[in-house]
């Protein structure tokens, strides 16, 4: 392996082709059927289409966040999961900046999906004791912030790996796992800030202490099942094919495995809480997703989101199946849409399971944009990290 | 090279290695000659010998899997029991068979039965303990700890011929081949 360079594993111009055309696609067609929904949802159509963007955007974007905080946990612990990710990782955090971009519609619909927007919220006891925190400018400097933190941390690491892909300098991986321990810092308090603005104050008068880490656990499992995705898809043809092998699956699939554990947990502790403390300003939340129609979505997350992908992967042959794994990273990816809308659409609708066009349409079409421009950013580099010191041992680790 | 049939009876036949590689490669050629009866050992893992060697699957991850529900099940019924009749309590108001407070502690025995049964499996497949073992009647074995690879062709093997299978093992760049006694 001593002859590798980064033509070796030169993705060429256009790497996954059939999936950069499912992104155009996709995000044409969700782009159609946003415009059919939004006239079919008549006089509720601002609403809807705000509601239903929330959902996409905050599914999407973490996705790209996902990838950055893996990026930065395998460049403080190393490992051969990791060193093959690396680029599909790396080309999702050059995504944000795009992303950054998108995030307009929810700062123009802010007055669609935030309560505490409105004037009422002037008088309300609890909102306005809340107002230091979630009033609309400082919420847009925060929006500032969180995405500068975010593209920063994404540029210098991927540009870095760029740098090192071309020189080999050593410096540069110390550099990469020195920023990565502070960037780890700033995720982790970022998206809990994130998520208490984007989805947690639709409802400004619930709460939830968890409700960041719910965010991070989340963000983990979708960055992990898109991974895969991406990964069984590139080692169908050249160059990955000959190094990708049931090895790397089997790590990727206990990852996926461990993740959506996390995610399980950590849903069940919310729960757990709030249901045992059965607090007024608490438990609404669960009401209105049980004692409601909601109770088939809650049972489909339940179900869906847990139990059958958990069942699933419990077998050691399924894991190192790149096709059978791609299928439930898939399906994952659907189930994880779910449960942010989940999250955020029994809040509009109190009375009960409420479906639009749009809830459909929409992370049709961010997925659609999203998948696009990643593909695009995979273009051009080398596919692994050519002048990684790990690369040798990650491509035959199978034989010790 | 002694053979003395007449006294001992024959566990089978030892082959040394060198290399991980070497050995990995013999023993695909030992198992493509039809031999099922076919035993490694190496100072380090192997994940891909065991593969090679080990066509027949362990039934000890149905074991765990049985040993995580029986653990999931009988802690949930600990729970049950104890809450709704042995001893009935009114905690806030809540249900007695609050369920959704049995979760945890039944996932912690599903942990514990299958974390045991896979300990104790283990060892019970592996044979263990096992105080006696012919190999190490050849001196020669005792560089299994440290750096040499060795195949054995046991004697139960339907193919196995003491002379033949002796020479295909030198074929396969064995550093030496040594009978092993019973």
């Amino acid at each position: 392996m001593s002859s590798v360079t980064s033509e070796t594993f030169k993705a060429g111009d256009t790497p996954l082709p059939g999936l950069k055309q499912f992104g155009l696609i996709a995000a044409a067609l969700g782009v159609v059927l946003t415009g059919a929904g939004f006239m079919m949802a008549g006089e509720q159509g601002a609403e809807r289409f705000f509601q239903a963007y929330l959902v996409a955007y905050t599914f999407w974007t973490g996705v790209a966040l996902g990838c950055l905080a893996l990026l930065m946990v395998q460049h403080l612990t190393g490992g051969a999961w990791g060193i093959v990710l690396r680029r599909p990782f790396e080309a999702a955090v050059r995504t944000i900046p795009f992303m950054a971009v998108l995030f307009l519609p929810i700062a123009l619909g802010m007055h669609h999906l935030y309560e505490w927007t409105h004037d009422s919220a002037l008088t309300d006891p609890v909102l306005m004791q809340k107002a230091a925190y979630l009033n609309t400018p400082f919420f847009l400097v925060r929006q500032v912030i969180y995405f500068a933190i975010w593209s920063a941390l994404g540029y210098l690491l991927t540009s870095w790996s760029a740098e090192h892909d071309r020189t080999g300098d050593p410096k540069l991986v110390d550099k990469m796992a020195s920023l990565s321990g502070a960037g780890l810092v700033l995720y982790f308090l970022t998206i809990t800030f994130a998520m208490v603005d984007w989805t947690m104050s639709v409802n400004p008068h619930w709460f939830s202490t968890i409700w960041g880490m719910l965010y991070i656990g989340g963000q983990g499992l979708s960055a992990f099942a898109f991974g895969i995705m991406v990964l069984v898809m590139l080692s169908q043809t050249a160059p990955l094919n000959k190094v990708l092998s049931t090895h790397h699956f089997h790590d990727l699939g206990k990852f996926l495995f461990a993740f959506l554990m996390l995610w399980a947990y950590l849903s069940f502790s919310q729960l757990l809480i709030i249901w045992a403390a059965n607090l007024p300003e608490e438990i609404p939340h669960y009401i209105v997703r049980w004692e409601t129609s909601w109770r088939y979505l809650s049972a489909f997350i339940i179900i869906g989101h847990f139990i059958v992908p958990y069942a699933l992967l419990l077998s050691r042959d399924l894991k190192k199946n790149a096709g059978k794994l791609k299928v439930i990273a898939i399906w994952i990816i659907f189930a994880r849409i779910a449960d942010y809308y989940w999250h955020v659409a029994p809040e509009f609708h109190k009375e009960g399971l409420s479906l639009s066009l749009l809830d459909v349409a929409l992370p049709l079409a961010l997925g659609g944009i999203f998948i696009s421009l990643f593909v695009s950013q995979l273009a051009g580099r080398s596919l692994l990290p050519v002048n990684d010191a790990g690369l040798e041992k990650a491509l035959t680790h199978h034989v010790h | 090279m002694h053979t003395n049939e007449s006294t001992t009876s024959l566990h089978g036949v030892m082959a040394e290695f060198d290399s991980a590689q070497e050995i990995v490669d013999a023993a695909r050629q030992t198992m493509a000659q039809g031999f099922t009866k076919v035993e490694a050992y190496s100072p380090v893992p192997i994940e891909e010998l065991n593969d090679i060697i080990h066509k027949t699957r362990t039934i000890l991850p149905k074991l765990v899997l049985t040993g995580g529900i029986t653990g999931m099940a009988s802690g949930f019924a600990l729970q049950f029991w104890a809450s709704t009749m042995a001893y009935p309590m009114n905690i806030g108001g809540r249900p007695q068979a609050s369920w959704l407070t049995f979760i945890i502690p039944s996932y912690e025995l599903t942990i514990l039965f299958a974390a045991l049964t896979a300990v104790v499996g283990m060892i019970v497949l592996s044979g263990l303990p096992q105080p006696y073992h012919p190999v190490f009647n050849v001196d020669r074995f005792s560089m299994a700890s440290s750096d040499k690879f060795f195949l054995v062709v046991e004697s139960a093997d339907p193919k196995f011929d003491q002379q033949a299978t002796t020479e295909f093992l030198r074929s396969t760049g064995a550093k030496g081949v040594y009978d092993v006694d019973e």
